[in-house]
This record gives structure tokens, sequence and C-alpha cells, in this order.
């Protein structure tokens, strides 16, 4: 079972790609622990999810926090904070 | 209650028009419009590029307009973002309320501009003599909307 992850704006240049099918790691249950496996993957995706950048994330098209809950067939997107208006 | 991301500019009367068509009861509208400026951060701005995340910025702007309607006595409300290459000069955002009375209709129409400007997923670049760079967020931005969580005015 696996997720689809999507990237906007700053952290889909970083990452190069607009999203992503990843196979759900057994690790992974919330946002915090989808983070952590991203950025344990290395190269640029190490480089976009590091500790000190603000990354928002939204779930299933909901803003979400670390501890929003990540399961199979969700939509999770990364972004930085949002510049509208 | 209508949201609408649109590569296309508005006409504001033609959208206040349609707003308050036959409907003697609107005593007020209140309106805001967002403009691409020539400059940021003391840099000169040519363009921007404005992207944003189909599905989820209509659902965060339905929702922001929702939580508006419940909070105040307003009428009806009206969001317009563009999206795409904007050039100085350009509208980007339309926000209209109609209301019985003022009161509502302004406040409506600031707290929906405070909750857009750091809820809804959009996202300016910038183009500048240095090249182009992605508009940080504000602080000041993240505090007008922090006002609105205390006691609710009607």
């Amino acid at each position: 079972m696996s997720i689809r992850i999507l990237y906007f704006a700053r952290l889909r240049e970083e990452m190069g790609i607009a999203q992503e099918m990843l196979e759900l790691p057994p690790e992974v249950s919330d946002v915090k622990s989808l983070r952590a496996h991203l950025a344990a993957r290395g190269g640029s995706s190490a480089k976009a999810f590091a500790a000190a950048k603000a990354v928002r994330v939204s779930v299933n098209q909901d803003l979400g926090r670390n501890d929003t809950p990540v399961k199979a067939g969700d939509e999770v997107a990364f972004f930085p904070p949002v510049t509208g208006g | 209650m209508a949201v609408r991301v649109q590569e296309a500019d508005f006409d504001i009367g033609a959208e206040i028009a349609a707003l308050r068509r036959g409907n003697p009861a609107i005593g007020a509208i209140a309106s805001f419009i967002g403009l691409v400026r020539d400059s940021n951060d003391g840099d000169a701005v040519s363009g921007m590029t404005l992207e944003h995340y189909p599905g989820m910025t209509e659902k965060a702007l339905t929702g922001i307009v929702a939580e508006a309607k419940k909070r105040w006595d307003i009428i009806d409300a009206l969001v317009i973002h563009r999206v795409g290459e904007l050039k100085p000069l350009d509208q980007i955002v339309l926000v209209v309320v109609s209301g019985a009375h003022r009161g509502a209709a302004f406040d409506a129409c600031e707290f929906i501009m405070d909750y857009l400007k750091t809820q809804a997923p959009f996202w300016k670049k910038e183009q500048t003599a240095q090249g182009a760079r992605w508009v940080e967020a504000r602080a000041s931005d993240d505090q007008a909307v922090e006002r609105w969580s205390g006691p609710q005015a009607k």
C-alpha cells in the first residue's frame, strides 16, 4: 500500500519532482515519521527536509501538523509557508 | 458564496453587480483588491508567477469563506484569486462581502484576506534583476491572522 506525495514551489524545485508514489514504510504512521523517512533517504530529499527548513504539510488537502496521521491511500503534500494574496 | 481560482483577470464592477443583483436585503458591500507591486524587499520586481495546489486551494478558500459566514452576519461573499504569470499593475485577488450593515462586511472581508494570506496554498515567485526568487512568508501576516483567534465579534 502506498501514498501519493506532492511537492510545491521551492520544495518541488529542491526535490526535482512534482510528485511521487511511496510504498508506505512500516515505521511511518504520521507526518513526523514520514518527514524523518524522507530526510533519511539522502540526496535532494535530505536537503529539502533538513530540520531547520520551514516546511508545511497537508494530508488529503487539509493543513496538517507533525502528529497528523498518515495511512495508505493518503495524498500528502509538502510546501513552503504560503505567500498568496 | 463562491471561490474562483483562475488565470484570467476580473472586473470588480461586474462581480459586485452580479453579487447584489435583485437582493434588497443588502445594505453594505465591502471589497478588497490585491495588486502586483513593482518592488519587494528593496528590489525592483518585473513580474511574478503564482503557483497553487489545484483542489486544496479551492477547498481552503471555501473553508475560509464558510468560517467568515459563521462568525459574522453577512449575506454573501466572493473570492477570486489569479494564478500564472502576472506583471506589476495586474490584479491578483478580489474579496467582496455583502451584508445588511457595514461592520460585519468590513470585518469579514479583512478576516478572509488574513486567512487567505496564511492558509490558502498559493506561492509567489518574483522576477528581479538578480533573477527569480520565491517570496518569503511574512511574520506580519501571521500576526494579522492571530488577532481573529480571540473572543469572536459579531
